[in-house]
């Protein structure tokens, strides 16, 4: 290479990072106040840990945020899960001048109609947690299918051999349910010598786990692994207990109880293998930061997906420190991360691994 | 005779406007404009009001029944059920989901011949029906999905001149239903049915065809608020109408309507259904948390219960 290649190509480096710096600059002067905003969140269902999880999440971000000035109201509204309830509660954001709406969709469909309404009256629509099908809003995908396929990766590694699994599904019909049940399937096509014996509906419900778990023990070969959908990682246990049973591979959900079996099987059986992994319900917090960019007028791709969080043994102790008694294992996404997120859909990278909670607690 | 018009004579005195119901809904929508004056436009009453006219529909058909003395309780699903259909079927096959519909409307009227043949209790019957109303919606549709034709959603999305479209649903839904129970000739004779069935059958009516008459009566309603419902959310969803079991018997109630005796207000339950679905939208507009909705609902029935049996009793 000679001396005006060399000073070519510096050049054009210097051009790049100047642009480069330009557009970051630009970005950044672009952004207008949302001070006198009003953004609002619409929830179908309140009834577990994991969405007053999700619920508490919003709120201290949100009255921060009004506290700090960024924004100037939010409301939560929770639907008693019912779509036309949830529609209801939307048109009324809507009449009511909200700038933007988080909604956290019951249905992939019912709740279309009124989410249009919305984008039609000029309000930003963002749909996190669940999916839905309208195109004219904003879309946080959780990662529903890799924790499924991560789960069967697990599963496979650490059955040697042929072995039978139990899967514990969650809520029937919803998006989540589905995509965890596709993911670990599709996971499990490398591991064909695994083979699903049984599966039941938990509802994401401890007590309904390990009752419908309870009630299929019985007519199941022996069980090695258990793939759950969180929620019913306990539950399960109990029943597998109550029968008389061995504690197989059983998946946590990352819940404070699920944690802390966890931790007791592993004291009364230090070779005890699992690991845990779920969403996490402070997307909310996310979806808050993402509605915000957006009425501040930051570009933001249509559709961003949100890893979850998962626990490996090394962590379980830490993690239990720091997750109060009913409530979950809680990463926070904060507003610095949710600009990294959203860069990094900008520019077609891979979403940032989830923050771990640690640096901030320790 | 003189012991029919002694029976029915209750009847006639709880006719006419519903008095506590048309001001219970006239001090919510004063309230409502007090508190968000937006909400009181043409444009911000066609949002809020968007889900009324399924509701109204629901609780129509939840007053034929309850003219009976009968109560459904699988309206909610068999508007889920029409809602799968139509959103499967109404764009691709119109002819064939108009059938389904019809079927399912006579499916309503054998429920009731059945009830009155068979003398059983219509609070079993309707459950029972529910489960099938609701396995038939999952069979056809096991996740939400499907759509609704243009024409459908247009119509769901009209601005009609003057008022918006689900007050002009409203009006005219309470006209007709209040003339066909109070004023035709054969809505009397159903009342009767309600009242005093003895007497229908010695005056020559057929005690089986009416009720039949009344619950395809509230088939058809049914399917009238299934497709609206799918209007408005443009898909189908098996569970999505659940609710409407109970909202249209708080709706009926609420409205003046009584649970025996044929004693019934058709305009009391639209305005019936108005107060169901403006409580919710009182309730977001004030910082009380939406957790509260469905106990201020079942507040505001205790109340209209409470005060009606007070008025009842000064009378």
């Amino acid at each position: 290479m000679n001396v005006p290649q060399v000073k070519c190509v510096a050049t054009m480096v210097a051009a790049v990072l100047l642009i480069a710096a330009g557009l970051t600059h630009a970005g950044a002067a672009e952004q207008k106040s949302t001070a006198h905003m009003k953004i609002a969140l619409s929830n179908f269902y309140a009834g577990n840990s994991w969405r007053q999880a999700l619920l508490k999440s919003w709120s201290d971000t949100a009255s921060q945020a009004m506290k700090d000035h960024i924004i100037g109201e939010t409301k939560i509204v929770n639907a008693d899960n019912s779509a036309i309830q949830q529609s209801s509660q939307i048109e009324s954001l809507i009449v009511e001048g909200y700038n933007a709406i988080v909604v956290d969709p019951i249905s992939t469909t019912a709740i279309n109609g009124a989410m249009e309404d919305a984008c039609n009256a000029g309000v930003i629509v963002v749909v996190f947690n669940e999916t839905a099908t309208v195109s004219c809003a904003y879309h946080i995908i959780t990662d529903y299918v890799e924790d499924g396929r991560l789960q069967a990766k697990f599963l496979g590694e650490h059955l040697k051999g042929p072995a039978n699994i139990l899967e514990i599904r969650g809520v029937a019909g919803t998006s989540a349910d589905v995509d965890m049940h596709n993911g670990l399937a599709d996971g499990l096509k490398t591991y064909p010598n695994i083979k699903i014996v049984g599966a039941v509906y938990g509802n994401w419900t401890q007590t309904v786990a390990q009752k419908e778990v309870a009630g299929i023990l019985p007519s199941l070969p022996p069980v090695q692994g258990v793939a759950t959908q969180g929620g019913d990682g306990w539950g399960a246990y109990q029943a597998f207990n109550a029968a008389g049973r061995p504690a197989p591979i059983i998946v946590m959900g990352n819940r404070q109880d699920e944690l802390a079996l966890w931790k007791t099987l592993v004291e009364k059986d230090p070779n005890y293998q699992t690991f845990s992994v779920s969403s996490t319900p402070s997307s909310s917090e996310v979806a808050f930061w993402v509605a915000q960019q957006i009425l501040a007028g930051r570009h933001v791709p249509k559709t961003m997906n949100l890893p979850v969080t998962t626990i490996y043994k090394n962590d379980l102790d830490a993690w239990l420190k720091i997750t109060p008694v009913g409530s979950l294992a809680l990463t926070l996404f904060d507003q610095s991360w949710t600009e990294t997120l959203i860069e990094a859909a900008n520019t077609g990278k891979p979403a940032p691994d989830a923050p771990s909670p640690f640096l901030s607690a320790q | 005779m003189l012991r029919l018009s002694a029976r029915i004579a209750p009847a006639l005195r709880g006719a006419g406007l519903p008095f506590l119901p048309v001001l219970a809904l006239t001090i919510m929508v004063i309230g409502m404009g007090i508190m968000q004056p937006r909400a009181t436009s043409y444009i911000g009453l066609q949002l809020i009001l968007r889900f009324v006219p399924p509701m109204i529909f629901a609780a129509l058909a939840q007053l034929c029944v309850i003219t009976a003395s009968d109560i459904d309780f699988g309206i909610g699903p068999f508007i889920s059920l029409v809602n799968c259909i139509a959103a499967t079927l109404l764009s691709s096959h119109p002819a064939l989901c108009f059938l389904l519909l019809a079927a399912g409307v006579a499916a309503y009227g054998a429920m009731g011949a059945f009830i009155q043949i068979r003398r059983l209790p219509s609070i079993v019957v309707t459950l029972g029906a529910s489960f099938i109303w609701l396995g038939l919606a999952l069979l056809i549709m096991p996740t939400p999905a499907g759509s609704a034709p243009d024409w459908l959603v247009a119509l769901a999305h009209w601005r009609a001149p003057y008022l918006p479209l689900p007050i002009l649903v409203g009006v005219l839904a309470a006209i007709f239903s209040q003339w066909f129970f109070r004023m035709s000739s054969y809505g009397v004779v159903l009342r009767g049915l309600g009242s005093a069935p003895p007497f229908l059958r010695d005056a020559g009516w057929s005690l089986v065809v009416a009720r039949s008459a009344l619950y395809a009566l509230a088939g058809l309603f049914g399917v009238i608020s299934g497709l609206m419902l799918t209007a408005l959310i443009s898909s189908g969803d098996a569970n999505v109408g659940t609710p409407y079991t109970l909202l249209s018997v708080a709706a009926v109630i609420v409205g003046g309507s009584s649970f025996t005796g044929g004693v019934i207000s058709p305009i009391g339950a639209v305005v019936g259904a108005f107060i169901m679905l403006l409580t919710g939208v009182l309730l977001s507009f004030t910082p009380i948390s939406s957790d509260w909705q469905l106990s201020v609902q079942g507040l505001l029935l205790l109340l209209v219960l409470g005060l009606r049996a007070l008025s009842r009793r000064h009378a």
